[in-house]
């Protein structure tokens, strides 16, 4: 067998962490995705209106592309006159056209925008990834399928809000201002913009800082559409730009996704007003595998779970919980398949793990890989190569961790993994809820009783029972204790935008 | 190593499986990468009839079509193996002899394998002695699903002893397992008893080769590599047509098991259509253009 011979020759590991080498032998060649075709404007103004005007101040900040550190575009920054203009602008909607034409016109516009959504969809995603860092293939397959299925679905309850809401009249609550993070960037603003509308509202939306681009195709989308002026208004820029609509007199409601540190600032400072407000801030969801599960696939759920993203994920499941009997196996073929993530170019086809959103959220994931080998944790990380150039991390897993540790305890918001084991399901329980966080989780295991046992006593919005961040605009979100206050999604998520 | 009890059953989950199969399928193969693997695939190829009326004309030109499988590319790889009844393994042994193509024969009673245990080993005797470096069997899938587990399982081991110093390729059928539990648990069962490959199925059940399929039992060969440290090798058949397809077996393989098995020591094809696509495929690659399936030769 001279053939299999010369292949038993030439093969060498290469990866000594691991028994299986993944790397050698059969490399794919580079598969970029063709980004020439999306337009990128070297300036970006605000959308106030109907209309795109410059920022009274005349200030623009600069937006990167964190897989190569490159400017993208200058982005203009609202200050206090700004936010004020695009507020009166929601007002005057509000009270004007938008609020006397129908629930069934209201639902037309919904639908129009998600169909152009659904045409401009590959332009959409190569710009989510060229902004974000996320990979296109995530960008293309879940995040603007997603944006589009939200509009679509809320489409549909706009003339039907009487029945989401039997024996009562549902009213809108006036102008949202809606603040959103950088992780998501467009399907955080259908999350808040598409209910606002179908339950007759209008909205003051800031994106965030790092990831303006989508939200102004959005509001060029909008535009096309032929929106009433005023019902959407986008104006961008950082916490300060938040700060306004935060305090600003005339909004009636505040919807925030992000940190739970801002998320108790707008608390604090929404205390005392009538405005309302849902907020969708950290988690440090739990996996808990059970030593009857279907171990393979559990591996894929928490790769899926913590690597989804970059990590950058409120729902991410950070903590893995693994009963003692299956957890050398498991962190094994968790090791193993870390080895066949490919990390690096996100306009790559073939990339599984993009980069780090900004300079920020690097040194702050870097911060926390210090601080877990200085707690004593015993870090792995995959041996892949990354770019030279760009804000990339390998994807890291810690074991060797404690309860008390930093790590575990902290929502790191970067693909990084601490496993704990457990012996029986009340510690595994104990363990998972032992955090100020509760906003999803996941369990793995072959037993029904098991899964409803553990779904009942978790303290978190979603539990995932074999598989993990699943989502579908149907299901409502939102999470317990400091991750949150409302629930976005499904008919829950109108509640959240109307009077009744 | 211990023998594990074939009466428990490890859990898989169908909805995992299939979704892994759809996020590899998701992987891009382009340029150099997909030339190179459209070469291990033909390398790979066990060429294969199985019919009744096969006869030795047909056989020598499948012969000679595994040797040279495209002669206006003289640099192309032969194929792994050709894969025949035993009344045809000595006409293989000679039109292959001096190549690195090897003669694999199904032998047990193929396919179904309703036989006594007597039969079975004079036919895998019979296929060895004139001249087989590989035999295919076929599990008693009756026996298998009744949960006489230790009757396949020493079954395995005669045909593997009758075999002597032939490749034991251990058919599961898996169309007629119905479950992945099942699948993952034939495959252990295989390895275990002394299978040097794993093999989906006969071709003449349908469905035959499928990817969550090939998946379970990737992962059944991983779990055994990493407890025993020995390498069995992976065989689907049936149903694979398109190099596409071929392509798409190979990443499953690289993200499952590694380097180390690709290659036709350890990964092989059981196809018949595949190697015109293959070859139709790599001829693209390198002139740019399609060309006419009346340019590739149909043996």
């Amino acid at each position: 067998m001279s053939e299999a011979t010369e292949t038993k020759d030439i093969y060498k590991p290469t990866s000594p962490n691991s028994k299986l080498d993944f790397a050698s032998v059969w490399e794919y060649a580079s598969a970029p995705q063709d980004a020439s075709f999306a337009e990128v404007k070297d300036r970006y103004e605000l959308f106030i209106n109907g209309e795109f005007i410059e920022p009274s101040k005349g200030r623009y900040f600069k937006s990167l592309n964190p897989a190569t550190e490159e400017e993208i575009a200058d982005i203009a920054e609202a200050t206090q006159e700004d936010v004020d203009n695009a507020v009166k602008a929601a007002r005057k909607a509000f009270e004007g056209e938008w609020s006397s034409i129908s629930g069934k016109e209201r639902a037309k516009y919904l639908y129009r925008i998600a169909r152009m959504i659904q045409e401009r969809s590959r332009e959409l995603a190569v710009l989510e990834t060229m902004d974000g860092g996320k990979p296109i293939r995530e960008s293309r397959d879940v995040d603007i399928p997603l944006v589009a299925a939200h509009f679509f679905y809320y489409a549909g309850w706009a003339d039907k809000l009487e029945y989401a809401f039997p024996g009562r009249t549902p009213e809108p609550i006036g102008v949202c201002g809606q603040i959103i993070p950088w992780n998501f960037p467009l399907l955080m603003l259908a999350w808040k913009i598409a209910p606002a509308l179908a339950c007759g509202n209008t909205v003051v939306l800031k994106p965030a800082e790092t990831t303006s681009l989508t939200a102004m195709k959005f509001a060029e989308i909008v535009r096309d559409a032929g929106l009433p002026a005023g019902v959407i208004n986008i104006v961008t820029g950082a916490g300060q730009t938040g700060a306004e609509i935060v305090n600003h007199k005339d909004i009636d409601k505040i919807a925030f996704t992000g940190s739970t540190n801002v998320g108790k600032i707008i608390r604090k400072a929404v205390a005392g007003t009538d405005k309302r407000y849902t907020l969708e801030l950290g988690g440090k969801g739990a996996l808990v595998i059970f030593d009857d599960a279907p171990i393979d696939q559990a591996v894929e759920g928490i790769i899926n779970a913590i690597y989804f993203n970059q990590g950058h994920v409120c729902c991410a499941g950070s903590r893995l919980m693994v009963q003692e009997g299956v957890a050398d196996k498991v962190i094994r073929k968790l090791k193993d398949r870390l080895e066949t993530l490919i990390v690096g170019d996100p306009l790559d086809k073939n990339t599984d793990v993009g980069a780090i959103n900004s300079q920020q959220q690097y040194e702050t994931v870097n911060k926390y890989l210090e601080v877990g080998v200085e707690e004593g944790a015993d870090i792995y990380q995959s041996k892949c190569s990354i770019p030279e150039q760009g804000f990339f991390i390998r994807p890291t897993l810690f074991t060797n961790v404690a309860q008390s540790n930093r790590i575990v305890q902290e929502e790191i918001f970067g693909p990084v993994l601490t496993v704990q084991t457990f012996r029986t399901a009340d510690e595994a329980i104990q363990k998972a809820n032992n955090t100020p966080y509760g906003l999803a989780s996941g369990v793995w295991t072959d037993k029904g009783s098991k899964i409803f046992k553990m779904g009942s006593s978790m303290r978190s919005g979603v539990v995932w029972a074999n598989t993990y961040n699943k989502f579908d605009p149907t299901s409502p979100f939102g999470g317990y204790k400091e991750s949150g206050v409302g629930r976005e999604g499904g008919m829950h998520g109108l509640a959240a935008y109307t009077k009744i | 190593m211990s023998i594990p009890d074939f009466n428990q059953t490890i859990p898989i989950d169908h909805v995992g499986v299939e979704e892994r199969i759809s996020r590899l399928n998701s992987r891009s193969i382009k340029r150099e990468s997909k030339v190179q693997a459209l070469k291990m695939a033909l390398n790979m190829m066990d060429l294969t009839t199985l019919e009744g009326k096969d006869s030795a004309g047909k056989v020598i030109q499948l012969c000679q079509k595994a040797k040279r499988p495209h002669p206006p590319m003289p640099d192309l790889p032969t194929v792994a193996a050709v894969c025949v009844y035993p009344s045809m393994v000595s006409l293989v042994k000679e039109q292959v002899k001096g190549t690195d193509v090897k003669v694999a024969s199904v032998a047990t009673a193929f396919p179904s394998g309703q036989a006594p245990l007597s039969v079975k080993l004079d036919d895998t005797r019979f296929a060895v002695s004139e001249g087989a470096d590989e035999i295919d069997m076929v599990i008693s899938r009756g026996a298998f699903l009744s949960g006489e587990y230790t009757k396949v399982f020493d079954e395995i081991a005669a045909i593997k002893e009758a075999c002597g110093d032939a490749h034991l390729k251990v058919i599961l059928e898996t169309g007629e397992l119905h479950t992945y539990e099942n699948v993952r648990k034939a495959s252990d069962l295989a390895m275990h008893a002394g299978a040097d490959f794993i093999k989906t199925s006969t071709g003449k059940v349908s469905p035959a080769a499928t990817q969550p399929v090939t998946l379970v039992m990737l992962e059944a060969i991983r779990d055994y590599y990493h407890e025993t440290g020995t390498m069995i090798g992976m065989k689907p058949a049936g149903g694979i047509r398109k190099a596409k397809q071929a392509i798409q077996y190979l990443v499953l393989v690289k993200e499952t098991l590694g380097a180390a098995w690709l290659n036709n020591k350890y990964f092989r094809f059981g196809a018949s259509s595949l190697a015109n696509d293959v070859l139709m495929q790599i001829v693209k690659q390198q002139t740019g253009v399609y060309q006419s399936p009346n340019y590739f030769s149909v043996d």
